[in-house]
C-alpha cells in the first residue's frame, strides 16, 4: 500500500523526445491504466517507474520516497511482463520464491507465502512444473503470482493480457481487476487495448505521442473527452466527426450542407465562422425521415448490435450503431441529435464546453 | 513445422548429394579405411614388406608409457586451452553485450583472430615471448624472471596453451555472444526487479539459459584443442624441449611422418578418431535431446 507520485517526468532517447513531461498522483489502492496508441509512451513511462529505463528529468516518489534514481531492486515494485518473462529453466514454485530468496526470507516463510500466492491463483498442483510445460493462461497467473507474493508496495502490467486468446483475456481480465481489489496494491496498468482500460482502472491517463491528453475516471474520459484525439481513440466504433462552423452568435454550429443545428446545452464562446469539429457517437446517430442521405456501404453485425458503414451526401464517411439486426435499407435517413453533440475546436481539436452564465 | 520438399524418384536427389559424398569418401573415408589397415600391419626397417600383426600395435600403444605420458599432457592441455579460452570469450561476451559506444567495432575486433592462419598467429607469439628478441620474453628476462621456452617444459606448455587458446576466443566469443543475445531481455528485467544484481543474476539467471551454449563450445573446445592445434604447436615448438609440448596429434606426426613408424602412427590415429567419434557422439546425444523437447 503506497501512494506514487510523478512530477513532469521526462524522457528523450537522444534527440528523440518519448515522453513530455508527465504528471500524476495515485492515491493508495489505486490502480491507473495508462492508454494510448503504439508508440505513444506508455511502455517507456512504465519503464522509467520500474527503474529499467533512466528518466531525462523528473521525480518518482513512491510512499514519499523519491525512487527515480535507484536501481530496481531498490524501488520494491513488482512488474507483469506482456510476454511474461518467467525464468524458463525454474520450477513454478522458483520462479515465485526467486525474489523472496534474495531478500533473505526464511524458508518457511518463502514456503508459506508461495503456497497462499499459489492457492489464490489456483497454481497449487503446477508449483513443480517448468513454465514451458504450461498453457498461456497459466504463465499468465504464474507471473501475477511471482508479482504478489513480493507483497510490492506497485504493481506494474505491461499489456499482460495481449498474448492471449480473446475468451481467456475477458477471463483474465476480470481476474486482475478482483485480485488487485483483494490485495489493495497501488498499481499502473498499460495497455492498447480500450476495453480493458474502460474496465480496469479507477482512472484513465490517455497518452499520445509522449503527451498527456487525459487523466479522469472512464466514463468521464467517455462522456467528456478532452480533444478529437481521445474522443475518436475511446469507444467502438470512433466517434464520428463532422466539420462545422460556430453560428448564432455561438449558439448553433453550421455544418458543410448549410443546415443549422442548436447547442443543447448552452452557448459557446467564440465569433461566428469559427472552425468546429462536432463528434457524435456511432450509437447516437438516429433514423429519421427527413434526415440526411446516408448510403450504407458495409454492415458488420455483431448479434447484439449492428455497426452501419457508410456515406452522407457529402461524401462524409460516418458509422451508425443500432440494436439487434438493424435496418436492411440501402439507403437511410439519419440525424444528428444536438444533444449528443461533441464540441471541438476545429483547428486545436480541444473540447469547447458551454459557457457557464 | 517442418517444411520438406519431396523429389520424385532417385534421379535428382543422388545426383545433389553425390558431390558431397565424393568428397567425404576421397577425403575421409578412404583415407580413414587406410589408416584403419595400416594400424593393423607392421613394416619391415626399409619398408619393402609389410606384414599384417592384428591389434599388436594398439596392445604396444597402451603398454608405451611415452604415450601414456602424451595423452595424460593432451588432457591437462585441452582443458586449459578450453578452459581459458571459454572463460575469457564468456567475459568479453559479456562485455559486449551491454549497450556500450564502439559495440561493432568491439565486436569485429574480437572476431579477428579468427582469420589469422595458425603459422602466422605462432610467429606473433614468438615475437612476443622470445627470450631475446620478443618483446614480453626479453622484459621477463630483464626484470629477472628466467624466461626460456627452447629449455623450460613448462615455460612451453604455457606458450603453447596461450596461442592455442587465443586462436579459439574468438569463435568462443561469437557464439557467447549469440548465446546472450537470445536470452530474453524481459527476464534479465524481471530478474533486476526480483532485486537479482550483477554476478548473482549472471549465476542464476544467465549462465543457466546459456548451458546448452556452452556444453556446445566445451565439445568443440575439446575437439579442436586435441586436433587442430597441431600446426600452432609445430610452428611454436615442435613437441619439444624433449617431449614437453607433445601432444597425441604432434606425435602422430612425429613418429608417422619423421620416424616413418607408419603402423604405430596409424593406430596413434585410429585412437585419435575413435576419441572424435565419442565427443561428436556425446554433443550429438545432448543437442537431439534439447531439439525434441
Amino acid at each position: 500500500m503506497a501512494t506514487l507520485v510523478i512530477e513532469n517526468l521526462r524522457k528523450s532517447f537522444g534527440p528523440v523526445a518519448v515522453l513530455h513531461g508527465v504528471d500524476l498522483a495515485l492515491a493508495s489502492g489505486e490502480m491507473l491504466v495508462i492508454v494510448g496508441a503504439s508508440g505513444c509512451g506508455k511502455s517507456t513511462l512504465l519503464r522509467l517507474v520500474a527503474g529499467l529505463d533512466a528518466p531525462t528529468s523528473g521525480r518518482i516518489v513512491l510512499d514519499g520516497r523519491d525512487v527515480a534514481r535507484l536501481d530496481p531492486s531498490a524501488r520494491d515494485i513488482a512488474m507483469v511482463f506482456q510476454n511474461y518473462a518467467l525464468y524458463p529453466h525454474m520450477s513454478v514454485f522458483d520462479n515465485m520464491a526467486y525474489g523472496l530468496r534474495i531478500r533473505g526470507l526464511a524458508k518457511p516463510d518463502i514456503e508459506r507465502r508461495v503456497h497462499e500466492a499459489a492457492d489464490i491463483l489456483g497454481l497449487r498442483p503446477l508449483l513443480t512444473r517448468k513454465p514451458r510445460q504450461l498453457s498461456g493462461g497459466q504463465r499468465q497467473r504464474v507471473a501475477m503470482g511471482r508479482a504478489i507474493v513480493r507483497e510490492p508496495k506497485l504493481f506494474l502490467f505491461d499489456e499482460p493480457l495481449s498474448n492471449l486468446d480473446a475468451t481467456l483475456r475477458v477471463q483474465m481480465r476480470a481476474e486482475i481487476r478482483r485480485l488487485q481489489r483483494r490485495m489493495g496494491v497501488t498499481s499502473l496498468y498499460v495497455t492498447h487495448d480500450q476495453v480493458e482500460a474502460m474496465t480496469l482502472g479507477d482512472r484513465l491517463l490517455v497518452l499520445h505521442q509522449g503527451v498527456p491528453v487525459q487523466l479522469a475516471t472512464p466514463m468521464e474520459v467517455f462522456g467528456r473527452p478532452a480533444n478529437t484525439y481521445v474522443a475518436g481513440f475511446i469507444g467502438a466504433p470512433a466517434m464520428n466527426f463532422l466539420p462545422a462552423t460556430l453560428a448564432s452568435q455561438g449558439t448553433a454550429a453550421r455544418f458543410a450542407d448549410g443546415t443549422i443545428q442548436r447547442f443543447a446545452d448552452g452557448r459557446r464562446a467564440g465569433a461566428d465562422g469559427h472552425k468546429l469539429t462536432i463528434g457524435i457517437r456511432p450509437e447516437h446517430v438516429e433514423f429519421e425521415p427527413g434526415g440526411q442521405n446516408f448510403q450504407v456501404d458495409l454492415v458488420e453485425p455483431l448479434g447484439s448490435e449492428t455497426v452501419l458503414i457508410g456515406r452522407l451526401a457529402s461524401g462524409q464517411l460516418i458509422s451508425v450503431k443500432v440494436a439487434g439486426a438493424g435496418p436492411r435499407d440501402e439507403t437511410l435517413m439519419v440525424s444528428f441529435p444536438a444533444s449528443a453533440f461533441h464540441v471541438f475546436d476545429g483547428t486545436t481539436g480541444l473540447r469547447i464546453d458551454p459557457v457557464v452564465n | 513445422m517442418e517444411r520438406r520438399t519431396i523429389f520424385p524418384g532417385w534421379g535428382l536427389p543422388v545426383l545433389l548429394v553425390m558431390p558431397q559424398l565424393a568428397l567425404t569418401a576421397v577425403f575421409f573415408l578412404w583415407p580413414a579405411g587406410q589408416a584403419i589397415w595400416s594400424s593393423m600391419t607392421r613394416a619391415d626397417p626399409f619398408g619393402i614388406r609389410t606384414t599384417f600383426v592384428g591389434l599388436e600395435n594398439f596392445a604396444d600403444l597402451f603398454s608405451d608409457p611415452l604415450y601414456l605420458d602424451s595423452a595424460g599432457r593432451t588432457v591437462v592441455f585441452c582443458a586449459a586451452v578450453s578452459a581459458i579460452s571459454l572463460l575469457l570469450a564468456l567475459a568479453l561476451a559479456t562485455a559486449a553485450d551491454r549497450e556500450i559506444r564502439g559495440r561493432a567495432l568491439y565486436r569485429f575486433m574480437l572476431i579477428w583472430p579468427y582469420a589469422v592462419a595458425p603459422a602466422i598467429s605462432a610467429v606473433l607469439w614468438i615475437l612476443l615471448l622470445h627470450p631475446q628478441i620478443g618483446l614480453v620474453g626479453h622484459w621477463l628476462n630483464r626484470i629477472g624472471i628466467v624466461w626460456d621456452y627452447k629449455l623450460n617444459g613448462t615455460q612451453a606448455m604455457l606458450m603453447v596453451i596461450l596461442a592455442s587458446a587465443w586462436k579459439q576466443i574468438s569463435y568462443n566469443f561469437i557464439f557467447l555472444l549469440a548465446g546472450l543475445q537470445s536470452i530474453p531481455k524481459s527476464i534479465v528485467e524481471a530478474a533486476r526487479l526480483d532485486g537479482a544484481k550483477g554476478f548473482f543474476r549472471f549465476r542464476t539467471i544467465i549462465l543457466p539459459l546459456l548451458m546448452p551454449t556452452v556444453f556446445f563450445l566445451v565439445i568443440v573446445n575439446l575437439v579442436y584443442a586435441a586436433f587442430e592445434t597441431f600446426p600452432t604447436v609445430l610452428a611454436l615448438t615442435q613437441g619439444g624441449p624433449g617431449k614437453a609440448t607433445e601432444t597425441l596429434v604432434v606425435k602422430v606426426y612425429r613418429d608417422g611422418v619423421i620416424n616413418l613408424d607408419v603402423g604405430s602412427s596409424s593406430a596413434q590415429s585410429v585412437v585419435l578418431m575413435a576419441a572424435v567419434i565419442v565427443l561428436t557422439a556425446v554433443q550429438f546425444r545432448f543437442l537431439g535431446k534439447r531439439g525434441g523437447e
